[in-house]
């Protein structure tokens, strides 16, 4: 459903990101791995168009979106999150997922100053919705609380919340678990998992092997933004070339 | 989902009958009118939180605006236009000019767009002064008229010949602008102004076109402040380009840092205390400048929401510590 071909970027001399072709399917959760500064977060910024690619088209559903903004991106039902835990951290928590389910409803500037029939009906379904979301994520006793009173895992919960709340089609996970112990990743895991079993396609970038082993359908290999490797995890594993750039040949401390 | 405390509101009911009854127990007219001035003030300074404390853009030509609104009621109520017409017209005329700057320079960030408006209210002061065939240079713009009188059926008319009738007039301007800002903050469209500020990157990638949201708070923030300064040219029956100077400019801001940025009544309270302040460290002459500056750094480290963001978490204390003595006393009874 979402396809990316033969993206490239550069900055200035350095190649980021080189002739990169592939797909994210529906229903699917999708890892993209790779060694430090492979240019996986460079890929996300590309399609959700925080950076717009140097050649090459990304498509969703067969609709060209390269270049667009990253508004007009999200509105097409990409949502992500960031590698540095991004929220609204002035903000109480229902707040960060009203704004995220924003998009969809009529709630501008003069339904609002007016209060219009709309503007009441999309104000209780903004918070319904937020609400709804907040349930699922296991933070509903904490809508009330400022974001600072989260711990950090509740956070990287509300961070997906953020991207979710407004039904993509494609979350896009930037580092969801970094940071975590072993029982907070397991919950996070867990969630994820959740997350595409009602229905939203996933695809996520992480450094945890083992739980990138247990939790994808299929794993993208990116190596100084190439790819080197594509496949189910099996496969990924027992490829010379993914094994060769992790651990043997060119080993840069 | 945003409601407030019983006593918060039962101070604003007091505090609006106080300002209901004003003129009653104001018997000195140029207090009176220090009073009027400071709610248009307070109206402009509202304009410019909107654009400054919840959408976190720094404008510094919040004057200017001020200023267009004042020439513009003066100009046009001059060449025979009634007022009620002049005064929405500046008013727009104000937010549309604000929608030109606004259009490049909102696609920059931080400081890039505090320095262009900054450039921009001098360089309209220095027009209001030079332009003589307009606005009447240096020696503005005199005898403006006051607005004509409406007709209300069985009653006869209301006019505006006293200046109880124009403080009445500016105090519903300033209820209507806090009503407004009130219905618009308090929302979830109010939500993407702060969610600009928060963090614009995470705005962009759940949906929220940053750059129009920025548009809409600066132009409506502009109108505001056109609404303002047509009022004031109305009650002082003169504009000069001082109601267009970057000085102004200097006291909204003023006004809505040690009032209370992103919160609503904090300009209302800035525009009303600082006055009062300023009139109290009038034996210090211009060091008084420097006692200013001093109170406003304190203010901005310590007390970044200002005088209302003080109060509210005092508040917030003292309700803490009942919850703790009815939940202590609670135990102690088991």
């Amino acid at each position: 459903m979402l396809r990316v071909e033969s993206v490239t970027k550069r900055f200035q001399g350095l190649v980021a990101v080189q002739d990169l072709s592939f797909e994210i399917i529906k229903g699917e959760i999708l890892a993209i791995i790779g060694p430090n500064g492979a240019g996986k977060s460079t890929v996300f910024n590309l399609i959700t168009g925080t950076l717009k690619p140097t050649s090459g088209q990304i498509f969703i559903n067969e609709l060209d979106i390269t270049g667009a903004w990253p508004h007009q991106v999200a509105s097409k039902g990409i949502s992500r999150t960031f590698q540095t835990t991004s929220l609204f951290d002035q903000l109480r928590v229902i707040d960060n997922l009203m704004i995220g389910y924003k998009w969809r409803t009529k709630l501008g500037f003069w339904n609002t100053l007016f209060h219009t029939p709309r503007w009441k009906a999309h104000q209780a379904e903004t918070y319904q919705r937020a609400m709804e979301t907040l349930k699922f994520l296991g933070l509903a006793e904490k809508h009330d609380q400022f974001v600072p009173a989260l711990s950090q895992e509740e956070q990287k919960r509300l961070a997906i919340g953020i991207a979710l709340v407004c039904k993509p089609q494609v979350l896009l996970l930037d580092e969801p678990t970094g940071g975590l112990i072993q029982e907070e990743t397991d919950r996070v895991t867990d969630l994820i998992r959740r997350v595409r079993e009602q229905g939203t396609t996933v695809c996520l970038i992480e450094h945890k092997m083992q739980m990138i082993m247990g939790v994808a359908d299929r794993i993208v290999v990116l190596n100084y933004g190439k790819k080197i490797s594509e496949g189910s995890p099996a496969e990924v594993q027992s490829d010379q070339a993914v094994i060769e750039a992790y651990l043997g040949g060119e080993v840069h401390a | 989902m945003f409601t407030k405390p019983i006593h918060t509101k039962l101070l604003y009911l007091a505090i609006l009958a106080a300002a209901l009854l004003l003129p009653w127990y104001v018997p000195d007219a140029y207090i009176f009118q220090i009073v009027t001035m400071s709610i248009l003030y307070a109206v402009a300074a509202s304009g410019m939180n909107l654009i400054l404390g919840f959408t976190g853009q720094v404008t510094l030509a919040h004057g200017a605006f001020f200023g267009m609104g004042a020439y513009g009621v003066a100009i046009m109520t001059k060449a025979g236009i009634i007022f009620w017409l002049a005064l929405p017209v500046s008013a727009l005329i104000a937010a549309f000019i604000g929608l030109l700057i606004g259009l490049p320079t909102l696609r920059t960030r931080g400081a890039y767009f505090a320095i262009v408006t900054l450039c921009f209210g001098v360089i309209v002061w220095i027009v209001s002064g030079n332009w003589v065939e307009l606005t009447g240079g240096h020696n503005g713009i005199f005898g403006i008229p006051r607005p004509s009188p409406i007709p209300v059926p069985f009653f006869g008319q209301i006019e505006f010949f006293s200046q109880t009738s124009m403080y009445y007039l500016s105090l519903a301007v300033l209820l209507l602008v806090l009503f407004a800002l009130y219905r618009l903050v308090y929302s979830v469209f109010g939500l993407t102004f702060m969610a600009v500020r928060n963090n614009e990157p995470l705005a962009d990638s759940v949906g929220i076109n940053t750059y129009a949201t920025k548009l809409i708070s600066f132009v409506a923030g502009n109108f505001i402040a056109g609404l303002a300064g047509g009022m004031y040219a109305a009650i002082m029956g003169a504009v000069s380009p001082s109601a267009a100077g970057y000085m102004l400019t200097f006291n909204f801001l003023i006004f809505v840092i040690l009032g209370g940025m992103a919160t609503l009544p904090g300009p209302v309270v800035g525009a009303f205390a600082i006055p009062v302040l300023m009139e109290f460290m009038q034996f210090l002459d211009d060091y008084r400048m420097l006692i200013f500056g001093a109170l406003l750094i304190v203010v901005i480290i310590y007390f970044p929401m200002g005088l209302v963001g003080g109060l509210r978490r005092l508040n917030q204390k003292v309700a803490a510590r009942r919850q703790q003595k009815v939940s202590e006393s609670g135990h102690a009874s088991r």
